[in-house]
């Protein structure tokens, strides 16, 4: 092995070491801090216990979306709680000089679709932010990971996170996708095969010729939930696509900057020869539409397979979780999905919200309409998807073929808001977490692709969606 | 930050995998804008009804069991980054969660907060789970400056691994910050030589 050689994140990583403790870890520059109300609030309490301020305040962008209402912005929050952590985390941005992209702000939405779609999150960067699915980033070539609130008061009283580096893993998906699949099946794929944990304590990087083809707004989805199999993060070297999805936006570089930036982004790439301490290959041509059936986002299937009984589980010690999770689900092992009933779809969160989702779904519900028993809710990631979509006249097309669009926010992802899934309900989702409650308490999710989503809003069961493709 | 250094006590048995941050605080008690009072709803969903009664099949409803030591199943701590998992677990009163393996974020948050989370091999997992439902008084030493967890009484122990710095932040009640904030030179040194702050300086001028 020649040390000379570096894989992407060895690149980035060591571009931002300040300095490294001996037996300890790496004391690591963030270039951008993006924080939200929810786990904010005790980090700026920490910071005036010790009566210091924001390092560098320029280096935090705020916005308003786990806990805010997807209905009627304008109005003040009706929720008494929500209400006062939204207001919250304006009297702080204030206080601490720090921009803030609030409810009824043109750039408000949720935080992993504004950063990339206002030209803040860029090649080679470092961002953190208290949320696990920061990852999101990755998609631009970036090393970006979730934190929690101690470790968002470091980042602002210093700009430095402690860090120890992870181990390195690729994965390759190589060939084309059939058609009706989309990114979400390749990222949930990925997660059947590899278990929940295990990508844990490692930084994955997604390559190959499918992954290649992704426009960003896909790979992004996929960076999106590198967490659900462990990982610290994932993320994908930036190309000409990363360059021309950059070019002309908000905050991105511009002009003779924009020129040496690419120039630079160039540069970020694994090497030839380089090594990763894992890595795996999979056949594009292997992956269709996928579904999970249990409450972790490991458990998925094929949507045309049976769920697996426990005969097919690799560990005698994961029996009993096995059987809980059937349990809370209301599955029996060996079943199959197709067909199965469902009254409630959601489409958004940080996974799927982006306008590319948007398209697909319109376009695919374009003339037809949701069955009866289907409550559809679509929620927009950002003001500015939502703007774009009402200008393209989606959200006509939305509205006549019987779904809600709404305004943007986390919404029925985690339930925060009033928007959740009934008890004992199934919800179709594009989100990226089926535990148990995670859409309200008793509520049974099954993640899908925004296109299974749509088909399924369709027909009032789960569905193929190549059969109505094809059809 | 409270100091560890060694605890022993009886122990609460979890032995569930994959026990995600939403099983431990979901979601709808998020909306607290201090880091009290979550012990209250850890385990929320499992250990009460929709009438908020406490459910009796619920290992924190047994009183049969309590300590501060929790004992969990695989892949403990995984989901979401929320601190507030940390923050209820510790609230509750346990000091140690022992586990075979933890999601990464859930261990550092954990860190930040005093509780240890040691990480045991399978087989040592299954043998304290065994120890402790044979005989609920079952005493666990957890050892930090040893890196030790024995079973009392029985000289069945293994050794755990942790970084050694954050070994001596939790020995001291030291945290991150208190380090960090004396390397203010070595910081402003590096942001002189950054590739990104480079890139956007012309932006914030203008911004500015």
């Amino acid at each position: 092995m020649t040390s000379d050689k570096k894989t992407l994140f060895q690149k980035i990583w060591d571009a931002h070491v300040v300095t490294s403790i001996e037996e300890g870890p790496d004391v690591l520059y963030i270039d951008k801090h993006l924080i939200h109300e929810v786990t904010s609030p005790q980090a700026f309490a920490g910071l005036e216990k010790r009566g210091i301020g924001v390092f560098r305040p320029q280096n935090v962008l705020a916005t308003a979306d786990h806990n805010v209402p997807t209905k009627d912005q304008h109005l003040p929050i009706a929720e008494p709680l929500s209400r006062f952590q939204v207001d919250k985390l304006t009297e702080n941005c204030k206080k601490f000089g720090i921009e803030l992209y609030g409810l009824g702000h043109p750039f408000q939405g949720i935080v992993h679709v504004i950063g990339p779609e206002l030209g803040v999150t860029l090649p080679g960067m470092t961002i953190v932010c208290g949320d696990s699915h920061t990852s999101t980033h990755g998609a631009f070539g970036t090393i970006a990971f979730g934190i929690g609130t101690s470790e968002v008061e470091q980042v602002m009283a210093t700009q430095c996170l402690m860090q120890s580096k992870p181990k390195t893993m690729r994965i390759n998906i190589e060939g084309e996708l059939a058609n009706g699949v989309l990114s979400k099946d390749i990222i949930l794929y990925i997660i059947s095969k590899i278990s929940m944990g295990g990508a844990t304590g490692y930084f994955v990087e997604y390559a190959g010729s499918a992954i290649r083809s992704l426009s960003m707004e896909a790979r992004m989805t996929i960076c999106n939930m590198s967490i659900e199999m462990g990982a610290r993060g994932g993320l994908i070297a930036p190309d000409d696509i990363t360059f021309d999805y950059i070019k002309g936006r908000e905050f991105a570089p511009k002009g003779e900057k924009f020129e040496e930036a690419v120039a630079y982004w160039r540069t970020l790439f694994t090497d030839e020869g380089a090594t990763f301490d894992v890595e795996y290959t999979y056949d594009a041509a292997d992956i269709t539409p996928m579904i999970t059936y249990g409450t972790n986002p490991g458990m998925g299937i094929k949507i045309t397979e049976h769920i697996p009984t426990v005969a097919d589980l690799k560990e005698e010690s994961g029996k009993a979780s096995f059987e809980k999770s059937l349990a809370y689900m209301g599955f029996n092992a060996g079943d199959t999905l197709i067909d199965k009933p469902v009254n409630y779809v959601f489409i958004g969160s940080c996974t799927n919200s982006r306008i590319e989702d948007l398209r697909l779904v319109a376009d695919f519900v374009k003339g037809k309409h949701k069955a009866p028993n289907v409550n559809a809710m679509i929620v927009p990631g950002s003001k500015q998807v939502e703007n774009q979509a009402k200008a393209e006249g989606l959200d006509v097309i939305l509205k006549e073929a019987g779904f809600e669009l709404r305004e943007p926010g986390c919404s029925a992802c985690l339930g925060m808001n009033e928007d959740k899934v009934p008890k004992g309900e199934y919800c179709v989702s594009t989100s990226n977490r089926n535990f148990e409650g995670r859409q309200g308490p008793g509520a049974r999710t099954m993640l899908v692709s925004p296109l299974t989503a749509a088909a399924t809003a369709i027909t009032g069961k789960i569905t193929d969606v190549r059969e109505l493709l094809n059809a | 930050m409270e100091k560890f250094v060694k605890i022993t006590s009886t122990a609460v048995p979890l032995p569930i995998e994959d026990i995600d941050t939403d099983q431990i605080i979901p979601a709808r008690f998020l909306k607290a804008t201090t880091r009290d009072g979550f012990g209250d709803n850890l385990f929320r969903d499992w250990r009460y009804d929709n009438q908020n009664n406490p459910k009796s099949d619920f290992i924190l409803n047994n009183p049969n069991f309590s300590g501060q030591v929790l004992v969990a199943g695989k892949n403990f701590g995984c989901g979401s980054s929320r601190e507030h998992a940390a923050w209820a677990i510790a609230d509750y009163g346990f000091k140690v969660v022992i586990s075979s393996f933890f999601a990464d974020i859930f261990k550092g948050n954990a860190l930040n907060n005093g509780l240890l989370p040691v990480q045991v091999t399978e087989s040592f997992l299954a043998t304290v789970f065994e120890h402790i439902f044979a005989d609920k008084n079952t005493q666990l030493e957890v050892d930090l400056e040893a890196q030790t967890v024995t079973i009392a009484g029985t000289g069945i122990s293994e050794k755990f691994d942790i970084n050694q710095y954050k070994k001596t932040c939790l020995i001291n009640g030291y945290d991150d910050i208190d380090y960090l904030l004396n390397l203010r030179e070595k910081i402003e040194a590096y942001e002189k030589t950054s590739k990104y702050l480079n890139l956007v300086s012309q932006d914030q001028e203008v911004e500015a």
